[in-house]
């Protein structure tokens, strides 16, 4: 088991034209544990992610990955569909993106691709239908099975993903993220749109990912609920920047972190803070 | 040298042509995001409503050419602008908030009607006219023997392109009609909540396309004397070649990639072979977009995650 | 009330008149200027060379007055039909479900039909060579529909694989030789190779970026074949391509071949019906092999991509070579198609591989409804025995094609089967309305 932490940033800079969404930003996610990402409208969470998960080339800047035998990843190095398959990131959307007009058992057989494509022999064995072929097939059902049933989903299997619950299909996204196996399981915005119950559900659900799988989870999330928790820590963006970092004990009454809410500068908000108290 | 300026001459001619067709092409994109595979054949009506009411004007015994090309002009233009409309009417207003294909689709049904019609309608043979506007200048003798020469109807094509083109960006930039087009763009539904009419704009958006095309028609038969009934596919392949190549979406993408493919065309055919020179130009274009995925001068596509 | 649109009151008699007469007049109004130059003129090339012309207006009149006419029938049609119109409502939604009920014994009794034509219409070769033409057509749909309908990439220019298979097998027969048992399977490698060789380096295009890329791909084919006369006989074509053998064994009259082997009287029938199941079977192993593909990993990844090529990635999958090879697997089966249309027509020429081509089978894929196998095989006998049946309109028949096509389009814009079959299942199949399933950007 490596010692080092599961994901460092170094100096991550993402520049969009005159725009700079992430601003030589470090922080670093421990293994096995919950790290939440929060921070107001346009701080560049999301920005953040998809420089992890490849989706954007940073301008400048070292994520690095490093899985508990002790082999490293940089992200910025890898192709995008390798930071899956190799270095075992898996991440969901703010806005979902599941495959609509799939069942939800044939969402989670997708993620299993890199998996069932081996088993397959790159398809020619599959085509023939050998035995281990389909002794293959049938472990990738039960994985979907099992994360279905995690879930609460086993009964909805058979329906197109589309026609689920908006609250299901956030839980469907996530099930499909863990069908890849990761190691780092990165979520943004989960319980955005979920009621207090669905919220409470899902709070369950990652400590139980983390605890019972011993994934270590990056999540982005505006309910504080959730966040304060759940997180064993926190780190706070704002304008690209991190602001503070700390146990969720420390950011809720970190100034800073609360002027950057409201909109205010420390003072105001110290002074809001003691108001309140 | 001599050579050269000549290609030179005749490749800008035939990519004004061009540029005329793909801007028809780029503005339907650009606004209901379809390709309007009819495009090409509407501009091949231009072509023959061009070439009937001349042989009409003449035989009633006008003979002030200047005059004639006015009114042919006019004409061409008012009458294929209405087979644009009608066209969007019947054919793609119905699609509009259908899949993707189905309005493709359809549009390709719609250029077989068209051909058609016009092959049954006025028949399968090549419909030449005698040279109308005639003459031209020298520009340059050099010792080989070899002129350099700028015919009249060279002119008249390129000076006709520059003023509608001219015309044609201060619509979409000063007027409001501009203004609407513009909005739908970038999205119909925030645009129609402000008050903007957007089944008239897209109605407008293909008459004015089809007024380009109907011009580029006349010059085509002005310039080479002839249409038939199958002149819409290649240059409307072309001409959609070239709105991609400049960017499709961007109006002067359309007309820059509508050069370039005059321009290559022509140099291929001076330089290299005539029979290849549709294979180049088209091998260009997937170059250029293997190197610039989406075009000239057409704004990357950047898609948020 | 609503004095703009009595179509939506359903009820006033005088103010639906009034409306329906100022539309239809409009119509017509329309129509006059539409055809005044094109049809009221008419300029043919005289004797002289001069271009001369002669006018119509009885015509002009007559198409006029139909389009008028038509305006009232299509509105009154309108009126009757429910207030929203349009040709959607013709199918009500249980006619819909019925058509699925039907679809499920469709499948095997037209495949039984299928099996049976040869022998039904052995006398009637018209039937047959129509129902080799069709085969055809069923085989290039479903394999253009591993890359349109599956992968949800958009290929203009499919009949260039066609030609591949075709030359292929054209050239390698005639120049060298071979068999069409051996290069059957080249043409199907070489039409692969080329489709790798085009998707490569334009695979990562976007939406109609990539169609116009394999549009100018065909054409580019097309305009090679025909210039590159040495290799490929330019516009004359390749002819004297040999006739397919059963295995070695010739179908033709008088010693060795098959009629003779077998002790029966030669008839040049026997040679379609080889070819028909030849087809047959050639367009069922296209169909095995794709519904086989659509439940390995490799069609589902297809299938992802076409419904979100963003989350395909996050899940590790490589989008380049899994397209590459959807695209491949298109290209190979027309690849397979083509070498048979050389050895049933025993001549080839560039003017069997334009662009039209593409068309229909693109057209036959999309009112098919994407993705579906049974869908593609009824829009195929749809669209070519329609044409085949338009064939007494004779100049006409192009006209009424494309209309047919917009009104199809129009009338179904998802297809004749709307609706997608998961490719694996827990507790029941539940098929899935096409409004979910995504068409792709590629
Ligand atoms: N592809 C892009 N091109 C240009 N600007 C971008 C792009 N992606 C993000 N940005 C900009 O970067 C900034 C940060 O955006 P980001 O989506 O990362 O914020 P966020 O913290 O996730 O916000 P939210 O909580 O609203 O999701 C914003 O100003 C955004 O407009
Ligand atoms: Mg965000």
């Amino acid at each position: 088991m490596s010692s080092a932490p599961i994901l460092a940033l170094e100096n991550l800079t993402m520049r969009f034209g005159g725009i700079v969404a992430v601003n030589a930003l470090s922080f670093t996610a421990q293994r096995k544990q919950i790290t939440a990402l929060i921070g107001p409208n346009g701080a560049g969470k999301t920005t953040v992610f998809n420089c992890i998960t490849g989706f954007y080339k940073p301008t400048s800047g070292i994520i690095r990955l490093t899985h508990d035998d002790g082999a490293q990843y940089e992200m910025q190095k890898l192709r995008d569909f390798n930071i899956s398959k190799q270095a075992k990131v898996a991440r969901t959307f703010q806005n979902i993106r599941l495959f609509p007009g799939m069942t939800a058992l044939e969402n989670l057989m997708v993620a299993q691709h890199n998996a069932l494509m081996r088993a397959s022999g790159f398809t020619v064995l599959g085509l023939l239908g050998v035995p281990s072929w389909r002794a293959a097939e049938q472990s990738a059902i039960d994985a979907a099975v099992f994360w279905l049933k995690r879930v609460g989903l086993i009964d909805r299997a058979d329906d197109a993903a589309g026609n689920l619950a908006y609250g299901d299909q956030r839980r469907l996204e996530i099930a499909r993220a863990m069908c890849t196996g990761p190691a780092l399981l990165c979520l943004d915005e989960p319980a955005a749109g979920l009621n207090a119950r669905e919220s409470a559900a899902l709070s369950e659900l990652l400590l139980s990912i983390r605890s019972d799988h011993g994934t270590s989870i990056l999540l982005i999330e505006h309910d504080m609920s959730v966040v304060m928790e759940i997180s064993d820590r926190v780190v706070v963006m704002d304008y690209g920047v991190k602001i503070a970092e700390g146990t969720p004990r420390e950011i809720r009454d970190d100034p800073k972190v609360i002027a950057a809410y409201l909109g205010t500068d420390e003072e105001e908000a110290a002074a809001v803070m003691e108001a309140e108290a | 040298m001599d050579y050269f300026a000549q290609q030179l001459i005749n490749g800008l001619v035939l990519g004004s042509i061009y540029g005329l067709i793909a801007i028809g092409y780029t503005m339907v994109y650009g606004i209901v995001g379809m390709i309007n595979f009819a495009h090409g054949d509407v501009f091949m009506i231009g072509g023959f409503i061009a070439l009937i009411s001349f042989l009409v004007l003449v035989s009633i015994g006008l003979t002030a050419v200047p005059v004639i090309l006015l009114i042919v002009l006019l004409v061409a233009m008012a009458i294929t602008a209405l087979y644009g409309w009608t066209i969007e009417r019947i054919a793609y207003r119905p699609l509009r908030h259908s899949f993707r294909l189905a309005p493709m689709l359809s549009a390709i049904g719609m250029s077989f009607v068209l051909t058609n019609f016009s092959q049954v309608s006025q028949g399968a043979r090549v419909k030449p006219v005698p040279p109308i506007v005639t003459g031209g200048y020298t520009l340059h003798e050099g010792e080989s023997g070899f002129v350099v020469q700028l015919s009249n109807i060279q002119i008249v094509v390129v000076i006709t392109t520059i003023v509608l083109l001219g015309l044609f960006t201060w619509l979409v930039s000063r007027t409001r009609l501009g203004r609407d087009m513009r909005a739908c763009e970038q999205d119909q539904t925030m645009a129609a909540l402000l008050g903007v009419d957007v089944d008239r704009t897209i109605s407008m958006t293909f008459v004015i396309g089809a007024a380009l095309a109907a011009v580029a028609g006349m010059m085509y038969l002005l310039y080479y004397g002839l249409v038939d009934f199958f002149m819409g596919f290649v240059a409307g392949i072309k001409a959609f070649t070239a709105a991609v190549l400049g960017g499709i979406g961007s109006l002067p993408g359309a007309m820059l990639g509508g050069l370039a493919i005059g321009l290559i065309e022509t140099f291929w055919s001076a330089y290299f072979s005539v029979e290849y020179k549709d294979v180049a130009a088209f091998s260009i274009l997937i170059v250029v977009l293997i190197f610039m995925p989406t075009g000239l001068l057409g704004r990357p596509e950047v898609e948020k995650v | 009330m609503s004095a703009s649109h009595p179509a939506s009151s359903n009820g006033s008699e005088p103010v639906g008149a009034a409306f329906i007469l100022k539309k239809a007049f409009l119509s017509a109004l329309v129509a006059l200027g539409l055809f005044s130059l094109m049809i009221g003129v008419r300029t043919e090339a005289g004797q002289s060379g001069q271009l001369e012309y002669w006018t119509r207006f009885g015509d002009l009149a007559s198409l006029v007055a139909a389009v008028f006419v038509g305006s009232i029938i299509v509105e009154l049609l309108r009126l009757w039909l429910g207030p929203r119109g349009g040709l959607g409502s013709f199918v009500p939604p249980s006619v819909q479900s019925g058509l699925s009920i039907a679809g499920r014994y469709l499948a095997p009794a037209l495949l039984i039909f299928t099996f049976l034509v040869p022998v039904i219409f052995y006398n009637q070769r018209y039937i047959l060579d129509l129902g080799i033409l069709v085969l055809t057509y069923v085989m290039l749909g479903w394999g253009l529909n591993v890359v349109v309908g599956l992968a949800g990439l958009l290929d203009l220019g499919y009949v260039a694989f066609y030609a591949v298979g075709a030359y292929s097998y054209g050239l390698l027969s005639t120049t060298f030789g071979l068999s069409f048992w051996i290069c059957l399977p080249l043409a199907g490698i070489l039409a692969a190779f080329w489709g790798v060789l085009l998707g490569f380096p334009v695979l990562r295009l976007r939406g109609d970026y990539l169609a116009i890329v394999t549009l100018a791909f065909g054409e580019i084919i097309r305009l090679v074949l025909i210039n590159w006369q040495d290799v490929t006989g330019g516009p004359n074509g390749v002819s004297g391509i040999p006739r397919p053998t059963l295995f070695g064994i010739p179908l033709t009259p008088g010693e060795g071949g098959l009629a003779a082997m077998l002790g029966i009287p030669f008839s040049p029938t026997h040679r379609i019906v080889f070819l028909f199941y030849l087809i047959l079977a050639l367009a069922l192993l296209t169909n095995w092999v794709t519904i086989r593909l659509r439940r390995l990993p490799i069609g589902r990844a297809w299938e992802a991509l076409r419904e979100d090529e963003v989350a395909c990635r996050a899940l590790g999958i490589n989008i380049t070579t899994t397209k590459l090879t959807a695209f491949a697997t298109g290209a190979m089966f027309g690849g397979f198609a083509g070498a048979f249309f050389a050895t049933r027509q025993g001549f080839i020429s560039p003017e069997s591989f334009t662009f039209q081509e593409s068309a229909l089978v693109l057209a036959i894929v999309v009112l098919g409804g994407m993705g579906s196998q049974l869908g593609v095989a009824l829009a195929a006998l749809a669209m070519i025995g329609g044409f085949e049946l338009f064939r007494s309109l004779e100049v006409y028949r192009m006209l009424v094609f494309g209309l047919a096509m917009v009104l199809i389009m129009i009338w179904r814009p998802r297809g004749i089967v709307g609706h997608r079959a998961p490719t694996v299942f827990l507790e029941k199949s539940k098929s899935i309305s096409s409004d979910l399933v995504k068409e792709g950007h590629g």
